[in-house]
């Protein structure tokens, strides 16, 4: 039944991935991105990570692919004809790393290790056993172990807020003179 | 039926691989990026699925920095676009050649 579900998941993930590559309009490539976010947000569940599946919705659906469709628009694109002149040398590298990078698993773990036979110890860190809930642990680990690169993220927020005004305002510095 | 970890390191290989060829056949910038946002989020497939493999929430907490960057990214990224299409009127990359070797 899990495999089912992941098969299904991973099919419509593969598939809407293809087609954000392939489609020539924009507004399709987009909206097929979003849905691609939410079979992962699907995967993400039946990983036991609801926040994470969470917080893909709101910021990767909600937020970034919004920007997106809203750029989209308004620069109003046509429709591209064809595809880079470099198309063979690309899908030749895409064809040979994907070789490498499967048969890489198939050579080292193949055989499928049954996680539910070796689960590895709990590694010396952040090994959550005493919270109840997914969120809880997150929130006990982002604010205990990872405080100082949260308060980093915030910073990058902030520098990328100022970079994106700096960079899309008409005349910010013309104004001056 | 456990699904094993390794099907979801080659979903995420073949998700980062079908990004990495967007990135190079495709000419509109705005693709370009979407392309981008593939390979990040299989990353972050990668980072989930090891989470739950090892038991560890560390790996959630990486992926939430993950999507941190890539709003950043993607804020940065379409002002650029935007900068862009109206130096040139254009968002073929074909058409931007100014530091070209």
């Amino acid at each position: 039944m899990a495999q089912l579900f992941f098969f299904y998941l991973a099919g419509i993930i593969v598939l809407t991935s293809l087609l954000v590559v392939a489609l020539r309009n924009p507004v399709y490539s987009a909206l097929s991105l979003l849905i691609m976010f939410f079979h992962v947000a699907g995967l993400y569940v039946t990983l036991h990570a609801e926040f994470v599946a969470a917080v893909q919705i709101i910021v990767y659906a909600g937020a970034i692919l919004v920007l997106y469709l809203f750029v989209v628009m308004l620069l109003n694109v046509k429709r591209e004809d064809r595809y880079h002149a470099q198309f063979p040398l690309g899908a030749l590298l895409g064809a040979t790393v994907l070789t490498e990078a499967v048969l890489l698993m198939l050579q080292r773990g193949g055989a499928p290790v049954p996680p539910a036979a070796a689960p590895p110890a709990p590694a010396a860190g952040p090994a959550l056993s005493t919270v109840e809930g997914n969120t809880e642990a997150i929130g006990e680990v982002l604010y205990s172990t990872y405080v100082f690169p949260f308060e980093v993220a915030s910073l990058i927020l902030l520098v990328a807020m100022i970079g994106a005004i700096v960079l899309a305002k008409r005349d910010l510095f013309e104004q001056k003179g | 039926m456990v699904v094993p970890v390794s099907y979801y390191v080659i979903l995420s290989a073949i998700v980062f691989t079908i990004g990495m060829v967007g990135v190079l056949i495709r000419r509109n910038i705005i693709i370009i990026l979407l392309s981008v946002e593939l390979m990040l989020n299989a990353t972050n497939i990668n980072f989930v699925a090891f989470s739950d493999y090892f038991h560890n929430v560390a790996g959630q907490v990486f992926v939430f920095f993950a999507l941190t960057v890539a709003a950043a990214e993607v804020a940065v990224g379409l002002a650029i676009i935007i900068a862009l299409f109206r130096s040139k009127a254009s968002i073929n990359v074909d058409d931007f050649q100014l530091m070209k070797w």
